[in-house]
């Protein structure tokens, strides 16, 4: 066995046992204040506000033109087998149970989990988190806590909206440039997609919801350092939220599918 | 009366910022600690209140060592001791009003109830209420974010004040104006003032002077008696002297 490796090995073990264990624990932390602690009211609904609402106009465009794409792309394949009836099933399951959950949390985290990363780590770095404790205001009551939970709670109307947009993109698609018959685009739908297709989005896109809000003040909450810092906590944070987002959403998809819920 | 006692504190396991420190600070006075910049200044200012945990040793405020408290402990703490922050440390999304008030409006209180308290602290700042009441932090120069920053700290009419290098970044005339306040409201108000500063000219306001060299304490003494000092300590930095036991690294690179 080559010993000098053993060191350098132990090194980098602990230090990722490290940051997995203040992460976790920075998310413990925000939960016990959940519970314990009174909700601030005014700033979850401006974190509703910021997170979702101000998120529509993206969600609208990549929805449409995710809903326009897969129409067109399963369009191809279906006319070789003559079964282009079925496209605004396959549009419609494509985007309940996958699409339009992945790529709202994927957009949302781009939009809204960097600026949730930066703007708490400037209040980092300028000490106004420091500035709340000594005003015996909880930064986790007043900053994480409300952040978290307009994610959870937004996200889920972000993908809704999304699969309706991107439904409405098939049918675009398939009726005014295809000349498809609308009534069989949505008798597809209306025949095949089923309630906890939907159900199964929604429940995935409240996990997406919780990963990037969790990831972004997380993130914010330990930069160190200036403008420098604040711009690695804003680049990890999209990029770890991203990967957590598309690793999670197969555990998500294995354990909806094998309990039966989606 | 605050007491320090063998103080230290370390970030990475070697370099010791507070080696040892123990230090007294008079109740009702206004005690200044000076030293070099890095030289660790601030973050005894910050286990002072308990934002930064020390490695080891002991802080008493009123006899409790804040040392041992928890987060519901320190509480009663931040309530008796405010802290005036380098640069204000206002939150950006903020106005003036809401900055000052917040700490009432976390409790339930509306704007409307909060106005004339947070008028009457902005007034005790010198700065007229109706110019800034409804500014942001980044509408104000450094010297009324200061001053904005001290009307904050007196919401919760503390008995001690820390204050955080008050006058960096400000002209002589505006960091003048924000000396004679510190000085009128610790005498006004009976303030314990604990201020870290590189500016001699406040000397003339506060009543101690400490030294902090190497992570302790090289002088503690009266300041109206500071020029006359044979400490080598104060007599090198107070004339800012390269000679002396004070190492100055630049030293050679200007000679």
């Amino acid at each position: 066995m080559n010993l000098p490796l053993i060191t350098p090995l132990g090194r980098i073990v602990i230090s990722i046992a490290k940051i997995l264990g203040s992460f976790i624990f920075f998310l413990g932390t925000a939960l016990k204040v959940l519970f314990t602690e009174r909700v601030n009211l005014p700033q979850l609904l401006l974190h509703m506000k910021q997170i979702g609402v101000d998120s529509f106009t993206i969600i609208f465009l990549t929805g449409l033109s995710a809903g326009l794409a897969l129409a067109l792309q399963t369009n191809i394949g279906f006319s070789r087998f003559g079964i282009e009836e079925f496209i605004g099933t396959v549009v419609a399951l494509g985007l309940t149970r996958e699409l339009g959950p992945v790529l709202t949390g994927l957009m949302v985290t781009g939009r809204a989990g960097s600026a949730i990363a930066a703007e708490i780590g400037t209040m980092s770095i300028t000490e106004q988190i420091d500035a709340l404790r000594t005003l015996c205001i909880n930064p986790f009551q007043y900053l994480i806590v409300p952040r978290i939970l307009a994610g959870i709670m937004i996200l889920p109307f972000l993908t809704i909206f999304s699969m309706i947009c991107g439904i409405a993109g098939g049918y675009i698609y398939c009726v005014y440039l295809m000349g498809q018959n609308p009534e069989s685009y949505i008798s597809g739908i209306q025949q095949f997609v089923e309630l906890k297709d939907i159900v199964g989005g929604l429940i995935k896109s409240s996990v997406f919801g919780l990963i990037l809000t969790w990831v972004g003040t997380y993130n914010g909450y330990r930069t160190l350092g200036g403008a420098r810092g604040v711009g690695i906590a804003t680049t990890r944070s999209v990029v770890v939220a991203s990967i957590l987002i598309l690793i999670a959403n197969y555990f998500l998809s294995s354990f909806l599918n094998e309990t039966g819920i989606s | 009366m605050i007491k320090i006692r063998h103080l230290k504190k370390t970030f990475d396991g070697v370099h010791y910022i507070t080696n040892d420190l123990s230090l007294d600070i008079p109740t009702g006075q206004m005690t200044c600690i000076i030293g070099r910049s890095g030289e660790g200044k601030s973050v005894l200012l910050k286990q002072i209140l308990g934002l930064i945990k020390p490695t080891s040793g002991h802080i008493y405020i009123d006899d409790v060592d804040i040392t041992a408290l928890d987060a519901k402990g320190m509480q009663d703490i931040f309530k008796k001791c405010g802290y005036v922050f380098q640069f204000a440390a206002l939150l950006d999304s903020l106005t003036v009003l809401e900055n000052i008030g917040l700490s009432l409006l976390e409790q339930g209180m509306s704007l409307e109830a909060i106005q004339p308290i947070v008028e009457e602290k902005l007034t005790q700042v010198n700065l007229i209420p109706r110019d800034v009441l409804h500014k942001y932090p980044s509408e104000l120069s450094g010297g009324m974010r200061k001053r904005v920053g001290l009307a904050r700290t007196l919401m919760s009419n503390p008995s001690t004040i820390l204050y955080d290098e008050p006058t960096t970044g400000l002209d002589p005339l505006t960091a003048r104006v924000v000396h004679e306040l510190m000085y009128s409201k610790q005498k006004q108000l009976q303030i314990t003032s604990v201020v870290v500063s590189h500016d001699v000219e406040i000397f003339k306001y506060v009543d101690n002077i400490a030294l902090l060299y190497q992570g302790s304490i090289k002088f503690f003494g009266d300041a109206a008696t500071i020029w006359e000092s044979d400490n080598p300590y104060v007599y090198q930095f107070i004339r800012g002297l390269s000679e002396g036991p004070i190492q100055v690294e630049t030293t050679r690179e200007y000679k």
